[in-house]
């Protein structure tokens, strides 16, 4: 009965185009598209530059920060209304304000100051510029104390010199970065919103009381929903890898192996998060809008986009809650850092735990009968 | 065969009322017609029956098993079929039909005698989806897959709603072969025409029964004259008839008006008053009434 069921279930997906093409193409697209576009590092920041002293000093400081390649020159104001209008008519992004005599405070009374102003409409690139900025003025007047002590001390002026690497991802692609994270995402898509359409569908179009008066029971209905969703899951995550290799040549640091087994339940997970949405809808419609609803709250506390870190703590509690979260984790250990299955094993556990616990609350919520 | 005791069940916290307490006793190898218009109750008592529902108060029997306690074993021995279309459309003919076959743990070569006659009509179109059929094609195929497991039961609600009047008749009088080969079949309809083709049937109104009977038997209880009115511009003249004191009730049927007359007033008088009215040319006549007059009749006016 399960296999003329799951026989079923396959012809009539194999029949439905558009399936196919979501199975083909939302990998491809999704992976050529979000890691190239949604970049943290920010380049081409604005910069206004209000110079008032014209000295050697104020001159370096300028030429460094459009030397780093973070900032873009755009405009050399006047007077401070002229810089205020760069930023106001969004022009500019960050605006340098050098003071008249800056360089003779600097050496007389060895003690300058420097304004940066900076459009925190996009909070990335204004904390991101703030940043940059603030490091390229202190490798300057690290180089202006370097000339001024000339004879070297007894004692010379202690100094940390940070030297930074980048573990796991030595060249910081943020590619490397977010692809693993987009299949994770794109598992819990064909998981969860597939499967919840189909199993409304039946709905809606009434099959599903023809099936009721069926001997068919009802883990059975489930379960054959649920296998041709999986295979088409993992036929995904097998064309996801490949065009991470071939697009962005990420080769998985960890054991494939370890990441089917973890696919193999974060699956049912996903699956059983589809059938609970579908058991608490009666059309496609709203089952889209639901699965929509959850996608984001998924998506936006897994940590693909934001580190949890950055969380406030009970953000961070429902982060750790979400099934999407520690498949995006392991995603991330297992390609960048080559994580082993026993590194991973209490995630493992959780996995497993939410894919019981999903599975089992909707089998129980799916009703043949009604009250 | 199948036994209904006293079902009543009602929607929304009881503020909509489906059933009220019916009682119905269709015996074996009965054809039992529930007659009604759309919102009526049919698909609410074929529900409770095909153990898809469960009921507020009574109880109902099907081959002497409970629906509500014995439901698994009753959906073995019933075929259902739902007024709406209810097989996959973007699978075959022949693949809705062996996926049900198997569903019941059954083939279809098990059981071709006994689909045979229907599915032999839609045969040649085997590998045609079901979404493409014609909706006379479609209730075909719909009652090959509920037979298909070989019940003793019947549940066909509105198999002949949208369906055009060719295939209504071949559908009916597949029914009645089905009847001849000794099955249960209780089957609603909006149409008052298919009542006569039933052995016993219901009237059903909001959700209670008016009349249970034989078609012939609803007939000869009503033995009020019915006079049929006939004349030139028909909507107005319906609005005097039913303006005149003797008329109980009149309605519009077909190409002439039907009207039963208060106890005592004659279709003499009804005619000098329509005269006076204006309207001229106008014909009653006696005629023998049919169940949708009788239906009519029995609506609270």
């Amino acid at each position: 009965m399960l296999s003329a069921l799951i026989r079923k279930e396959f012809s009539q997906i194999l029949r439905n185009v558009n399936i196919i093409r979501m199975m083909l193409m939302a990998p491809l697209i999704q992976l050529i598209i979000i890691p190239l576009a949604a970049d943290f590092e920010v380049k081409n920041i604005n910069l206004a530059v209000l110079d008032r002293d014209h000295s050697t000093y104020s001159h370096k400081i300028t030429n460094k920060m459009v030397a780093s390649g973070y900032f873009k020159l755009v405009d050399m104001p006047h007077d401070e209304a002229a810089a205020q209008r760069a930023m106001d008519e969004g022009r500019a992004d960050l605006a340098l304000e050098i003071p008249a005599h800056f360089e003779r405070d600097l050496v007389r009374e060895d003690e300058a100051t420097v304004k940066i102003r900076t459009d925190a409409v996009n909070g990335v690139k204004a904390g991101l510029g703030m940043n940059y900025g603030g490091q390229i003025i202190s490798a300057v007047n690290n180089e202006i104390r370097q000339d001024f002590v000339q004879m070297p001390r007894f004692n010379p002026l202690p100094m940390i010199d940070i030297n930074t690497r980048f573990w796991y991802n030595p060249d910081f692609n943020y590619r490397h970065y977010m692809a693993p994270g987009i299949l994770a995402l794109l598992l819990t898509m064909v998981g969860s919103m597939m499967c919840a359409l189909n199993i409304v569908r039946e709905r809606e179009i009434g099959t599903m009381e023809q099936m009721n008066v069926t001997p068919v029971k009802s883990w059975q209905f489930l379960l054959a929903k649920l296998i041709p969703f999986w295979v088409i899951g993992l036929v995904s995550l097998t064309i996801g890898l490949l065009a991470c290799f071939l697009i962005f040549g990420i080769v998985s640091a960890g054991s494939y192996l370890t990441i089917y087994l973890f696919a193999m339940v974060y699956l049912v997970a996903a699956l059983g998060i589809g059938q609970l949405i579908a058991s608490f809808t009666d059309t496609q419609q709203q089952a889209t809008l639901f699965s929509f609803f959850f996608m984001m709250m998924f998506v936006l506390l897994s940590g693909l986009y934001t580190p949890i870190e950055s969380m406030p703590p009970w953000a961070q509690w429902l982060a750790w809650a979400n099934p999407v979260t520690h498949f995006v984790d392991v995603m991330r250990s297992v390609v960048l850092k080559g994580s082993t299955f026993m590194d991973l094993l209490p995630r493992f556990w959780s996995i497993c735990g939410f894919a019981v616990l999903f599975n089992v609350i909707a089998v129980f919520s799916y009703r043949k009968r009604m009250g | 065969m199948i036994s209904i005791q006293n079902i009543s069940k009602s929607f929304n916290k009881d503020s909509v009322t489906a059933l009220r307490n019916i009682n119905i006793e269709v015996e074996r190898g009965e054809l039992f017609g529930l007659i009604g218009p759309d919102g009526a109750g049919k698909t609410t008592l074929f529900r409770i029956l095909a153990t898809l529902l469960l009921a507020d108060e009574g109880r109902a029997e099907i081959g002497g098993r409970d629906v509500v306690r014995d439901y698994k074993a009753i959906r073995r021995t019933i075929g259902y079929m739902p007024g709406r279309f209810a097989l996959y459309q973007d699978l075959s003919i022949w693949e809705n039909l062996q996926f049900y076959a198997s569903v019941f743990g059954t083939t279809v070569a098990e059981n071709y005698e006994r689909i045979k006659p229907i599915y032999s009509q839609i045969e040649p179109f085997k590998d045609r989806r079901a979404g493409q059929l014609s909706g006379g094609m479609k209730q075909k195929l719909a009652l090959s897959c509920a037979l298909v497991h070989k019940p003793d039961i019947l549940l066909l609600d509105e198999p002949t709603t949208g369906v055009d009047p060719v295939s209504r008749k071949e559908f009916w009088d597949i029914l009645q072969l089905l009847r001849g080969q000794g099955l249960t079949i209780i089957v609603s309809t909006p149409y008052m025409d298919e009542a006569r083709l039933c052995d016993r049937i219901a009237l059903l109104q909001k959700g209670q029964i008016l009349e249970q009977n034989t078609p012939d038997g609803i007939v000869s209880g009503h033995s009020e004259p019915l006079f049929s009115v006939r004349g030139p511009n028909m909507f107005a003249l319906l609005q005097a008839v039913r303006l005149w004191p003797g008329t109980y009730s009149c309605f519009a049927f077909g190409d002439s008006h039907h009207a039963y007359l208060r106890p005592g007033a004659k279709p003499a008088d009804l005619k000098d008053f329509l005269h006076q009215k204006g309207f001229e040319n106008v014909a009653v006549e006696a005629i023998q009434p049919d169940i949708e007059d009788i239906f009519m009749h029995l609506l609270p006016a």
